[in-house]
């Protein structure tokens, strides 16, 4: 996935881990089952109209509040290829590395897309969005070989002798 | 060039001298995990292919969320939890003693310069004893589980400086909420913070616990407080010289230095629906409420349920209002009945329920519903917290908690 084009839904600021997905929900069997209240207290008809390769832009601090991993599990459930946000928060931004969901960091990005529209995504690279391009640094070393190794499950059942 | 807590406490666990951006790897001292994940937990770990846990006596699991069962689904947590235990010999479970980040420093699982993960993110508390605590994933934690190890990055420091006495309607949540609104609610983001001067070093640890316990709200990796006579106390421990040096030294580099007078402190409230929207009490004063909670990691201690009892003592909640108080551990129950805190707060009306997280994480206690406004002592005020989406949240002291249920709108407190 060097390179990949999608829709995009357009958040703002602070959306946090109870807004991804409250925690009356938390206690449900699985992931598949949470996620169609992903979203619910900000905008319930969102988890519906999302579809697989769509791709999230929000502004800073994205996925603040608490530790439950659900949140980012549920964004990939949905089928988001990727979030791109101002900033991320420390504990979101673990458990998405963990479980495999791509985050880039970009803080102009947000305040010149609307809802609707398709970027195209050049991992390690740059984001174009109707023409201009948008620089994006690369993750660290560890970080690339836990993705690489296909999260931090599998990363440890290689660890394991379990490859 | 000098070293800061963080800095120190991670030579100490790892014989490296690093600076702040470096990735290590960590030897984790003790971790915590809760009842909401940790079926999670228990799947990971297994299918990370582990067979056994690296040191089962540094496990502590704590069933607090979910405690007692509002729902038939949750019962689900604790068998998989007790199998988890039982099958893996973990001797450290509490199963209906009080919520988790009270009872890892109330039942002495965490000591100055330990390194703490915990599966819930106000774990960042135990800084309050000077240790580095902090929240992670499930799946991070399967893995600590199996190898007893975190890569971590150091982090910068921002050191914050208060200095004089307090006036007597402020405590020290209005403190944290003060500075996570001065930082707003990412300032600290992969940061730690470090508390001193005078008015820190008179604090009790309980209050201490208040603000290490918020720091998550602006973002940060850890809040640290320098282990002194108060903490070895609290610990039931005697300080080791290595414990003693873990103070911020004056030539150590720190990102931001925020200076505060104590006398400057005033009574604030967060308001819907992000922590870092404080506001003095003064300004939100005349507000009519329908609900106040005091409890929480964050103020369900004996000297929170001591200073809401102090201003409602000989006094009743308005008629309209409930008002519902949660221990923050079985101890703090029984300490609470013994020295008369329960009596006066009984005969003001107050609802008091059992002790775990209770309306803190919008399970049970207290659900409110679309129009209503609730005045709270926990840490988060975010949209659908403790019920519906159209809830208003407003998060404060006990004593401005306690001010608020007697007169049935936000008032500020008078002693």
């Amino acid at each position: 996935m060097d390179k990949f084009t999608g829709k995009i839904w357009v958040l703002g600021d602070d959306i946090d881990t109870d807004i991804i997905i409250p925690t009356e929900y938390l206690a449900l069997k699985t992931v598949q089952d949470m996620a169609p209240y992903a979203f619910s207290p900000l905008r319930p008809e969102l988890a519906a109209k999302i579809k697989e390769g769509d791709i999230i832009v929000a502004g800073k601090n994205f996925g603040c509040g608490s530790s439950r991993e659900q949140a980012p599990e549920i964004i990939k459930a949905l089928g988001i290829k990727c979030v791109i946000a101002k900033s991320f928060a420390r504990i979101f931004f673990r458990n998405s590395i963990n479980n495999g969901l791509l985050l880039i960091e970009n803080s102009d990005l947000r305040d010149n897309v609307s809802e609707g529209d398709e970027i195209t995504v050049t991992i390690n690279e740059a984001i174009e969005h109707k023409g201009r391009k948008y620089p994006i640094a690369s993750l660290p070393q560890n970080l690339v070989d836990i993705i690489n190794a296909g999260g931090l499950v599998k990363a440890m059942r290689k660890l394991n002798g379990l490859g | 060039m000098g070293a800061t807590i963080i800095q120190k406490i991670i030579k100490n666990n790892t014989g490296v001298d690093a600076k702040a951006g470096d990735i290590v790897t960590v030897n984790v001292d003790r971790v915590m995990i809760h009842d909401i994940f940790i079926p999670f937990v228990a799947s990971k770990f297994e299918e990370m292919g582990f067979t056994k846990i690296w040191d089962p006596d540094k496990a502590v699991l704590i069933y607090d969320h979910l405690v007692p069962a509002s729902q038939v689904d949750d019962t689900r947590h604790f068998r998989i939890g007790n199998e988890f235990v039982e099958k893996y010999g973990m001797k450290n479970i509490h199963r209906a003693d009080g919520i988790c980040h009270q009872l890892m420093t109330e039942a002495g699982y965490v000591k100055p310069g330990d390194v703490v993960f915990g599966t819930d993110s106000h774990t960042t508390t135990y800084g309050c004893v000077g240790a580095f605590s902090s929240g992670i994933g499930y799946t991070e934690m399967a893995s600590i589980l199996g190898t007893g190890t975190l890569w971590i990055k150091v982090p910068e420091t921002i050191k914050v400086n208060i200095t004089g006495r307090l006036p007597n309607n402020v405590m020290a949540k209005d403190i944290i909420l003060r500075l996570i609104g001065d930082l707003g609610a990412d300032g600290a983001t992969y940061k730690a913070l470090e508390f001193t001067g005078d008015t820190v070093a008179n604090m009790t640890v309980a209050s201490r616990m208040s603000m290490s316990n918020m720091a998550v709200e602006a973002g940060a990796k850890c809040a640290l407080f320098s282990p002194d006579e108060k903490t070895a106390e609290y610990c039931n421990i005697k300080l080791t010289d290595k414990e003693r040096a873990l103070v911020g030294d004056s030539d150590a580099q720190y990102c931001q230095v925020i200076n505060y007078r104590a006398e400057d402190f005033v009574p604030v409230m967060a308001c819907p629906s992000n922590v870092d929207n404080v506001k003095s009490v003064s300004e939100l004063a005349g507000k009519e409420i329908d609900q106040v909670f005091i409890g929480s990691c964050t103020n369900g201690r004996l000297e929170d349920l001591m200073a809401a009892a102090e201003i409602l003592k000989g006094k009743h909640v308005a008629s309209f209002v409930k008002l519902i108080v949660t221990p923050a551990s079985r101890t703090i129950y029984r300490q609470a009945v013994e020295n008369g805190t329960m009596a006066i707060l009984a005969e003001a009306g107050a609802i008091i329920t059992h002790p775990s997280c209770g309306l803190c994480c919008g399970r049970t206690g207290g659900i409110l519903t679309d129009g209503e406004t609730v005045v709270a002592t926990n840490n988060r005020n975010f949209l659908g917290r403790m019920g519906t989406a159209k809830v208003q949240i407003y998060l404060a002291s006990p004593k401005s908690a306690a001010a608020a249920a007697i007169t049935g709108k936000i008032t500020v407190p008078s002693v």
